[in-house]
């Protein structure tokens, strides 16, 4: 704590400037989002044709280096190890593609779409008609797809932590997007209200001195108008996202809690969303054997809500 | 000459790396022995491509290796072995070689160098390699198309333990994707096997 002298005891500056680990310390890249614990960021990993995802956690300068090292790393190997866990049981997750824990970055794979969160406000904003309630599509089907989708993670032990309409994907395009994606974005990944434009980013990223090594993706146009949020916007995979409070337990209360913050996101969202929820409920308690169990636990977990009791 | 290509991995421009393919190769023996000998002139990751899957399947190692030089946490002597050693899923050093390097009987081969040092260019190497492997020389294409054209669907699933794929996903049954055939089945074993390399040893 040599510096601790020179340091005014004053909170630090609004915009903290974050040095990125190598190597992506001179590499042009695009702030996404960012969270309480990490910074997403859009590059290019192996090839210039693959875009990928940069999750970084950065350090905490209140917390004493080993200690944070140590807790940045057990977070970020603990995401990692869950993502993997869940690729190999054949659940939708954007998958590992690099990682080094030391230094709090990992790479995963681009998910082209958009959030659920998005293409429900699109699909409010666009009359939000409820058609196909046989067929199984529209917004029915997209309802019936994202308890199938959570279904799946529990059934193979994992309770996803912050089960949230913006970490669910709806998958744009072909089933699996990987590699090349010369189409202009729709959406970016984990897009969430205090956003920053990917425009003003750009021009700070490429105002730093190093040459720009690969040509960045084209320049995102502005999420489509209300208008252009057809029916085809609600179909797609369902991609969980951001599995940075994801624990492996098969335990109903976990899960239950996991059903319960979902359906307080739709609640908070999407006024009059909650009767979609329980077309959500019902998928899930079809999709696999513990399903049902769980939604009775979920009765339990709406009386009291998301902690549980602290006795034994 | 040798048909050699230049990879420049994203945010790693200054350090290229150098790949060549070759098929019908009759002296792997003499080039295993070779890196036994731990001869100098043969500072290259030397590869069995029955083992790889997709070109990104073999970028993903060498980026970690590359990346592990150059912040020193290398595990293993020289960043080529640790291409090697990180292909294979678990920690150990000799079992990576046997699984994944050049044995006595291979017959395809994938040689990888990084260009370190600003004597190793793609002309030394392709020069370097035609005088001493012997075989046919393929060309790997301007991604390296033909780098998984060898990889043994089987063999790869084996040591990463990806279930017997197809329909029957081992135990898992009905549940889950079951990992379809073609190329989306290698596409989403290299989404696995990625993962697994990223996650081994920590």
């Amino acid at each position: 704590m040599a510096t601790a002298t020179d340091t005014p005891a004053t909170p630090p500056p609004q915009h903290t400037i974050h040095i990125l680990p190598a190597p992506f310390t001179h590499s042009p890249l695009t702030l996404l989002a960012q969270g309480a614990e990490a910074l997403v960021y859009r590059t290019v990993f192996l090839t210039p044709h693959t875009p990928c995802v940069l999750k970084y956690r950065p350090p905490k300068p209140y917390r004493h280096p080993i200690l944070d090292k140590r807790l940045t790393k057990a977070r970020l190997l603990a995401e990692a190890r869950v993502l993997v866990k869940c690729r190999k049981d054949g659940v939708t997750v954007p998958a590992v593609l690099g990682l080094d824990a030391e230094n709090g970055w990992m790479v995963l794979e681009w998910v082209e779409g958009g959030s659920v969160r998005g293409v429900l406000d699109g699909w409010v904003a666009g009359g939000g008609r409820f058609e196909g309630v046989e067929a199984g599509n529209g917004v029915w089907g997209l309802m019936r797809r994202i308890g199938r989708a959570v279904g799946r993670v529990h059934d193979i032990g994992v309770c996803h932590g912050d089960l949230t309409t913006s970490n669910l994907m709806v998958r744009t395009g072909a089933s699996a997007v990987r590699g090349e994606s010369e189409g202009p974005q729709t959406q970016t990944q984990m897009q969430r209200p205090k956003r920053l434009t990917p425009s003003a980013l750009r021009e700070a990223a490429m105002t730093s001195d190093a040459p720009p090594v690969f040509e960045l993706p084209p320049e995102e146009p502005p999420p489509p108008p209300s208008k252009a949020q057809s029916t085809s916007d609600l179909e797609g995979d369902i991609v969980l996202i951001d599995f940075g409070l994801a624990t492996q337990t098969v335990q109903d209360e976990d899960r239950a809690v996991d059903l319960y913050v979902l359906e307080r996101a739709f609640a908070a969202t999407h006024p009059g969303a909650e009767a979609l929820f329980q077309e959500v409920l019902r998928s899930y308690g079809e999709s696999y054997k513990g399903g049902r169990s769980v939604l009775r636990k979920l009765e339990d977990v709406r009386l009291r809500g998301r902690k549980r009791s602290m006795l034994g | 000459m040798a048909a050699v290509r230049t990879f420049v991995l994203p945010h790693y421009p200054e350090y290229p790396i150098q790949i060549a393919l070759f098929k019908d190769v009759t002296n792997a023996a003499f080039l295993r022995s070779q890196l036994l000998e731990a001869n100098s002139d043969f500072d290259y990751a030397f590869i069995d491509a029955s083992m790889i899957l997709t070109p990104t399947h073999l970028l993903s190692p060498v980026f970690l290796s590359l990346h592990l030089h150059l912040t020193t946490r290398l595990k293993t002597r020289t960043p080529h072995s640790e291409i090697i050693f990180r292909l294979h899923p678990n920690n150990n050093i000799g079992e990576s070689y046997r699984k994944f390097g050049i044995s006595d009987t291979t017959t395809t081969l994938i040689a990888v160098r990084l260009s370190l040092t600003p004597d190793v260019t793609r002309e030394s190497v392709a020069k370097h390699l035609g005088d001493v492997v012997e075989g046919t020389s393929v060309d790997v294409g301007e991604r390296g198309e033909m780098l998984g054209e060898w990889g043994d669907v089987g063999l790869v699933r084996k040591v990463y333990k990806l279930g017997d794929g197809g329909g029957a996903k081992g135990k898992k049954g009905a549940k889950g994707v079951a990992i379809g055939g073609g190329v989306d089945e290698r596409r989403e074993m290299e989404s696995v096997i990625l993962g697994i390399m990223a996650i081994k040893g920590l």
